[in-house]
This record gives C-alpha cells, sequence and structure tokens, in this order.
C-alpha cells in the first residue's frame, strides 16, 4: 500500500509517460492509418501495393520485434542518434498505424459507392471525394473500432518499459527490482492503466453519441 | 420520312457533342455494349428504351467514364474523354449526371449539395454559389426544404435537388439513369416536369427511362437497345406507331398493352 505514497513521483512519471507516448503515437497511427487507407482505396496501382504491403508488414510482426528493430536496426540503416522515446513512438505507431488502417478502410467499404461515384460525376477529384464525401460519412463507423485499437495501443505502449523509456510498466520493474511487494505494485500499474483505457473508451463513446445526433 | 432516315443515319459528327464511336465493352463472358455508335447533338433530347439488362444504363454510364470501355472512342464537346485524372475530374464537371438512387450526399444538406459543386469544383465564391443554389432549388420546387438532410424528404424531392445539384455545374449535357425508376408512382410525375421544363430550355439530354410517356413527348429522338446493340432509332413518332424490328414490335407489345 505504502509503495504507492512512498514512490509517487515515479509513479506519477511513469504515469505521464504512459500516457505521452500512447498519445503522440495514437496520433501518429491516426494520420498514418488514414493515409495508407487512402493508398488502399486508390485508383493508382502503386499506391494500393504500397498500401497493402504497409499493412501486410506491421500487422503480422509480433510488436516486440518491431520494437527489437526500432532499437538495433533503424539507427544503423536510416536514423542514427535517435532517442529511446522516439523510437518507441515509431514502434507503436507503425504497427498501431496498421490496423487504424484496416478499421478506415472498412467505414469506408460501408459509404455507399453510389455517394463516391456522384462526388466523381460533378468533377470532384479521387482526393476531394475521400476528404469531402467518403471520410466523413465513414467515420461513424469507425469509432467504435478505433476505441478498441487506442486501447490497445496503451497497453502495448508497456512494451517500451521492457526498452528502457519511461512509463508505467516500467516503473513496476524498477520497484521491484528494489523488493517491494509485487502485489500491491501491479495494483498501481493496474490502476494506472484503467484510468487511461476508461478514459479513451469514454471519450469515444461521447465521441459516437455525438455523430449519432448529427444527420 | 427524310427526317426518320436522318435520324437513323447517326446525325452529323461535326456538331456532335457527345459521340460515341464503335464503343465495346465485356462485363466478364457478357458483352455488354457491342460496337455502339451514338451521336447527341447540341440541344438534342435523346431517349434510351429498352429491355432490362440490354445495356442502356451501362451506355450511360461511359459516357462520363463511371464505367470504363474496352474499345471504342468516346468524345464530348470534340474533346475525347481522357484517362482516370485531373482532366477527366474536370470533364466530367461539364457533365450532369442523376442516378436512379439519387446518390445526394448523405451528410450534407440539401442546400450544401448542391453548393459543394460549385464552391469545391468551381472555385465559385460562397455567397455566390448558395445564390444560385437557392434559385436551382427554386426552379426544380424545393427551395423550402434548403436546410433539410437528404433522408428528411421524399423520393421525388430528392430526385429534384440531384437534378439542381447537376445543373449548378452548368453541365454540357445531362444524363439521366432511370431517373424514376425508385420512386413511387406519385412522384414521377413531379421528376418528369422537372426534365421536361430542362428539355424545353434546349437542355442537351441522354435519358435511360422506363418511362414512354416521357420518351413520346420530349424526345428529339428515340434510342432502342436490346442485347447490347443499338436497334433502332428514331423520332418518338415514327417509333411508338411504327416500329421496324421485330424486337421493338415485342418490346412495345409487351409495355403498352398493359
Amino acid at each position: 500500500m505504502n509503495v504507492l505514497l512512498d514512490h509517487l513521483p515515479e509513479f506519477r512519471e511513469g504515469f505521464i509517460g504512459t500516457v505521452l507516448l500512447t498519445l503522440a503515437s495514437g496520433l501518429l497511427a491516426m494520420v498514418l492509418g488514414v493515409v495508407i487507407a487512402g493508398f488502399r482505396v486508390s485508383p493508382i496501382a502503386p499506391l494500393r501495393f504500397f498500401g497493402t504491403a504497409w499493412v501486410t508488414l506491421f500487422r503480422n510482426t509480433p510488436l516486440t520485434l518491431l520494437f527489437l528493430v526500432a532499437w538495433f536496426v533503424v539507427p544503423v540503416i536510416f536514423a542514427p542518434g535517435l532517442n529511446p522515446w522516439t523510437k518507441a513512438l515509431l514502434a507503436l505507431g507503425f504497427y498501431t498505424s496498421a490496423f487504424v488502417c484496416e478499421a478506415v478502410r472498412s467505414g469506408i467499404n460501408t459509404v455507399p459507392l453510389g455517394q463516391a461515384e456522384a462526388a466523381r460525376s460533378i468533377g470532384m477529384t479521387f482526393f476531394q471525394t475521400l476528404r469531402l464525401i467518403v471520410l466523413p460519412q465513414a467515420t461513424r463507423t469507425v469509432i467504435p473500432p478505433l476505441s478498441s485499437i487506442f486501447i490497445a495501443l496503451t497497453k502495448n505502449s508497456a512494451i517500451a518499459g521492457a526498452f528502457s523509456v519511461t512509463e508505467l510498466f516500467g516503473v513496476q520493474k524498477l520497484l521491484s527490482d528494489k523488493g517491494f511487494a509485487i502485489a500491491w505494485i501491479f495494483l498501481w500499474v493496474a490502476i494506472g492503466y484503467l484510468v487511461i483505457t476508461f478514459t479513451i473508451s469514454g471519450l469515444f463513446r461521447l465521441l459516437e453519441r455525438r455523430m449519432g445526433v448529427a444527420r | 420520312m427524310t427526317e426518320v432516315s436522318v435520324a437513323k443515319d447517326a446525325a452529323p459528327a461535326a456538331d456532335g457533342l457527345v459521340v460515341l464511336k464503335n464503343v465495346n465493352k465485356h462485363f466478364g463472358a457478357l458483352h455488354v455494349l457491342q460496337d455502339i455508335d451514338l451521336t447527341v447533338a447540341r440541344g438534342e433530347v435523346v431517349v434510351v428504351i429498352g429491355p432490362s439488362g440490354s445495356g442502356k444504363s451501362t451506355l450511360c454510364r461511359t459516357i462520363n467514364r463511371l464505367e470504363t470501355i474496352d474499345s471504342g472512342d468516346i468524345a464530348i464537346d470534340g474533346r475525347p474523354l481522357p484517362q482516370e485524372g485531373r482532366e477527366l475530374a474536370r470533364l466530367r464537371a461539364d457533365v450532369g449526371m442523376v442516378f436512379q438512387s439519387f446518390n445526394l450526399f448523405a451528410h450534407k444538406t440539401v442546400l450544401e449539395n448542391v453548393m459543394l459543386g460549385q464552391v469545391k469544383v468551381r472555385k465559385a465564391d460562397k455567397k455566390a454559389a448558395e445564390e444560385k443554389a437557392r434559385a436551382l432549388l427554386d426552379r426544380v420546387g424545393v427551395g423550402t426544404q434548403a436546410d433539410k438532410y437528404p433522408a428528411q424528404l421524399s423520393g421525388g424531392q430528392q430526385q429534384r435537388v440531384a437534378i439542381a445539384r447537376a445543373l449548378a455545374m452548368d453541365p454540357k449535357v445531362m444524363l439521366f439513369d432511370e431517373p424514376t425508376s425508385a420512386l413511387d408512382p406519385e412522384m414521377i410525375n413531379e421528376v418528369l416536369e422537372v426534365m421536361q421544363q430542362l428539355a424545353r430550355d434546349g437542355m442537351t439530354m441522354v435519358v435511360v427511362t422506363h418511362e414512354m410517356g416521357f420518351a413520346r413527348s420530349a424526345a428529339n429522338r428515340v434510342v432502342f437497345m436490346a442485347d447490347g446493340k443499338i436497334v433502332e432509332q428514331a423520332t418518338p413518332d415514327q417509333f411508338f406507331s411504327n416500329p421496324r424490328s421485330d424486337r421493338a414490335k415485342d418490346f412495345l407489345s409487351k409495355i403498352l398493352h398493359h
């Protein structure tokens, strides 16, 4: 019990670390996911191929493996001198973007084809059609799966702790190494995650209700 | 007689606004369009009729390249249809299309539906676009519904909004793909009246329909399609009173004697 009060700064730092990492990689995954989903439904074959390859690669690779690649391969080949936080951001963001992409794509597929045809027949480009007509109507269907994806992302960010990024799960390792009672540490860490995931699902439920009223 | 033969031998290509030459298209093994030659002159109203599956809707949709073709040439106002991309988008803006299922943008109000193309494609000023949209909505008789969403309108009202949306782009030609086929019977006339008015105003129109009354009264020329081919084309009078082909006679006997 006291382990929380005695180490409040560590827990707080870990909690904030998890929130920030989740927010940043969630944002990255969102942007990438929507863009890649656009690629996957585009009339241009190379873009479609790239999108499919992206999803296949990142959806089918274990996240831990992506972390290892981010830590030991990316610095050697692409970008040396990345700090651990950025590497964790990239691994989590890229991995999650594949799932966001597929959720967005399933949303796009629920919008009747006639909507896009009508948009194209008044002279909209593919990009305009997607941005102005299809994506806004896909949003409603995409919100429930996105909620699950972001909750999964929150929990996946724990892997970053094993790679010595300051976040909530890492606090557990730190304190149990010091010999504190594991059960209490686990409980507080779990509650920390619950706070974040409940907030996410609450926010998304709110968003869902807001969208349900409009139109 | 001379008028009929002129129509039959395809109008002169020189002033053809829409020209299809030797167009072929397959859906898998099905040869939906077979050597289609069709020229629509400026200001002409061409009504395409024929049994289901004869390829009339497909023909209509190839004109603004919603359907690609396997071979042949399609030109609008002297310019061949470009490949998918910006240039095609520009050309599509000049070709109005009205669908069987209306396809109004479900997340936009009626007014926004009619404004969107003007603002985003024609880059018109918002205020001017709204003025024009309201004028067009009044013209098709749904001016009072401007702030509603499409789902709140009846089918007939939705289709009239769809016509206004197409007209807002100042199209050179309007394509109608079975515009009344999804409507309740009592709503068909309100849509046909708008189309009649358009025809009287001199709009170039290609209309795929099952409304023989409209074909009779508004068409300059009736094109009869069956099994992917244009079987016969003539003036409405000529076609309905004295069809030449057996296929057309058979079709007319089935639809006119009920």
